[in-house]
């Protein structure tokens, strides 16, 4: 859909009107991402979030069909071809590898402020369930291929994630150890898994990219979503994404280039954990497992189940960590207010920066020992995690008296609060 | 009996269907179905172990080195092998321990051969997440216990590998194996 104001492809040039009647497939890049595409006035930086992870898997898609040009899948030589060939002897391997390294976690650094975004400007909310349903499927799929993309090097963290990962399924009562079995193709991370796990890794980015298209195409039907949260009324209230938001997304993508670029020349291995730099040895554990840093909220939830109720204290765990990301899948309908924009939900604000620091804190726990005083400390933390979107949030849907909000986004322009971030909130109240 | 379906005496519409579509339906879905089923068959079990990974799957362990109280790591199907000769307080440290105690009961004779009760062997895979615990090599931790100890978790398993503490849920399981000579044994 777009609004009846909405700017009017018309191709100039006799090719453009050739291909305009044959294949309109520019017509559909000017609707969907040009000057026919009418956005609300009011967006902040925080919309620009969506173009940057794009951009981040555009460039996780280029560096890896590179780098699987130079690949091995095999236990036997993969940790050599990355950490030999790929970094001493490929032409700019080094780059490629670190940029695609480091690409993963600028595309999570990015999809978290996304995912953040719509959790403090409510863009789960109706109309747009379903681009909040698409976004979870989006991140699952990420999280999937972040993993098996992890497991290719074959060092020891590669090696033991992949060990710890599928372990989660033996968890399953009486056939989990089969299902293990089965994704592995062996009776521990051997060929057969490396294998399959360079074959679905190569595949998912382009399951994500088709998911992506849903999740556009979702958006376009209600249109982009705004921090007031209020509805669109007129014409006065939008602009053209061409050239307005196309600029504003260029400045934002040129700063994601700069802190890209400064982590993979400046601080490639920052990220990373030393560990994997050793090849991959099924007799020796390393002391301290941990997943990548992206994982490390989740890890904390999976840990943080160490006696049995009823069910096994490991099904739990691994019950708990898929738990808390299936019920983003519920939040539309968890959340019943009907005022989307946190900047008018004073309560609500303030469960989103405790959840936020909640997810920080559950983040570090995820990345150090299992000491007793971190799993204290991640139960916590993972027990209001579940509080925070099961109880608290429904409560203040029903309860929360909101601020009035503004009749438009052109009168809350005109005041000079139309694009308030949460940041410049929090100092105005 | 109405010769023609159309005119069905309980009044159905010609357009509901008639009886002879369900045959007709039937005919085609079943062996359809049955194709799609010998179609993913294959896609989905070529993921299971090949045969060579299956090829590998025994191992021959050479008992008459390992003294009592001695250990050694090896690999069964690509995953270590803790073959322990337990000495005589070992063992009796393990039958004293009453099996209400147990989060997975199972007495020291269940989890060995019979007139073997001092070879311990199992699977040096932890329980919970898949790490390899200590113990098996002399000067390890041992954990509280005796047996063996995960530094992943804090898993404590004692000297016959059955889990005592931590957030293991099951004893370090045990592999198929039999005796070939006194001193050899054939696991898988």
């Amino acid at each position: 859909m777009s609004f009846p104001w909405a700017n009017h492809y018309e191709p100039k040039q006799p090719f453009m009107r050739w291909l305009d009647e044959k294949l309109p497939l520019p017509r559909l890049a000017y609707n969907a991402v040009g000057a026919g595409y009418p956005v609300p006035r009011n967006l902040n930086y925080f919309w620009n979030f969506g173009v940057l992870a794009g951009a981040a898997l555009a460039i996780q898609i280029v560096t890896g069909i590179v780098l699987a040009m130079h690949y091995h899948s095999d236990a036997a030589s993969a940790f050599s071809s990355v950490n030999g060939t790929i970094m001493r002897d490929v032409n700019a391997g080094w780059f490629l590898r670190y940029a695609h390294a480091n690409g993963a976690s600028m595309f999570f650094i990015v999809v978290y402020t996304h995912i953040f975004r719509g959790l403090y400007y409510g863009s789960y909310k109706a109309p747009r369930e379903m681009v909040w349903l698409l976004g979870v499927v989006i991140f699952l799929l990420m999280m999937a291929t972040a993993f098996m993309g992890y497991v290719l090097p074959w060092g020891q963290m590669s090696f033991w994630g992949a060990q710890v990962i599928t372990g989660f399924f033996s968890a399953i009562p009486g056939i989990g150890e089969t299902i293990r079995v089965w994704l592995l193709g062996g009776y521990a991370p051997d060929d057969a898994a490396l294998n399959r796990f360079f074959s679905l890794h190569y595949l998912l980015p382009f399951v994500i990219a088709a998911v992506i298209i849903l999740h556009i195409w979702a958006l376009h039907i209600p249109g982009s979503g705004n921090p007031t949260g209020v509805d669109v009324k007129g014409e006065q209230d939008t602009v053209p994404f061409h050239p307005y938001y196309t600029a504003k997304d260029g400045f934002g993508l040129g700063v994601f280039l700069l802190l890209f670029a400064a982590l993979v020349f400046f601080f490639p291995d920052m990220l990373g954990h030393p560990d994997n730099y050793i090849a991959a040895n099924p007799l020796q554990t390393p002391a301290h497992i941990v997943p990548e840093w992206y994982f490390w909220p989740f890890y904390a939830i999976l840990r943080s189940f160490t006696s049995d109720f009823i069910l096994p204290a490991k099904l739990w765990g691994v019950l708990a960590m898929f738990g808390s990301i299936l019920l983003l899948f519920f939040l539309p309908w968890l959340d019943s207010s009907p005022i989307r924009s946190n900047n008018y939900r004073p309560k609500a604000r303030t469960a989103f920066w405790v959840l936020v620091a909640d997810v920080l804190i559950l983040g570090y726990c995820g990345g150090s020992p299992a000491d007793p005083v971190y799993v204290i400390v991640a139960q916590v933390c993972s027990a209001y995690y579940f509080l925070h979107f099961l109880v608290i949030l429904p409560w203040i849907a029903r309860t929360e008296r909101p601020v009035a909000l503004p009749n438009s986004i052109t009168e809350a322009v005109l005041a000079g609060k139309g694009g308030t971030s949460p940041a410049e909130t929090a100092l105005a109240h | 009996m109405a010769t023609d379906d159309n005119n069905d005496p309980q009044g159905e519409s010609p357009n509901d269907p008639r009886r002879r579509d369900f045959l007709n339906i039937a005919a085609v879905a079943f062996p359809a179905a049955a194709g799609a089923v010998a179609v993913v068959f294959p896609l989905v079990n070529q993921m299971s172990p090949s045969a060579d990974v299956l090829a590998e799957s025994t191992t021959t362990v050479d008992l008459s080195k390992i003294q009592p109280g001695q250990g050694v790591i090896t690999t069964f199907r690509k995953q270590p092998l803790f073959v322990r000769n337990l000495t005589p307080k070992e063992v009796a440290e393990a039958n004293a321990v009453p099996l209400s105690e147990l989060r997975d009961p199972e007495t020291l004779e269940k989890r060995t051969q019979p007139g073997h009760e001092n070879w311990l062997i199992t699977l040096g895979v932890c329980t919970h997440l898949g790490c390899i615990p200590l113990g098996i090599n002399e000067g390890d931790n041992r954990g509280k216990f005796g047996g063996y100890f995960c530094p992943c978790h804090g898993s404590q398993y004692d000297t016959a590998g059955r889990i005592r503490q931590g957030p293991a849920p099951k004893n370090l399981a045990v592999p198929p194996y039999k005796f070939t000579s006194p001193t050899a044994v054939l696991v898988g």
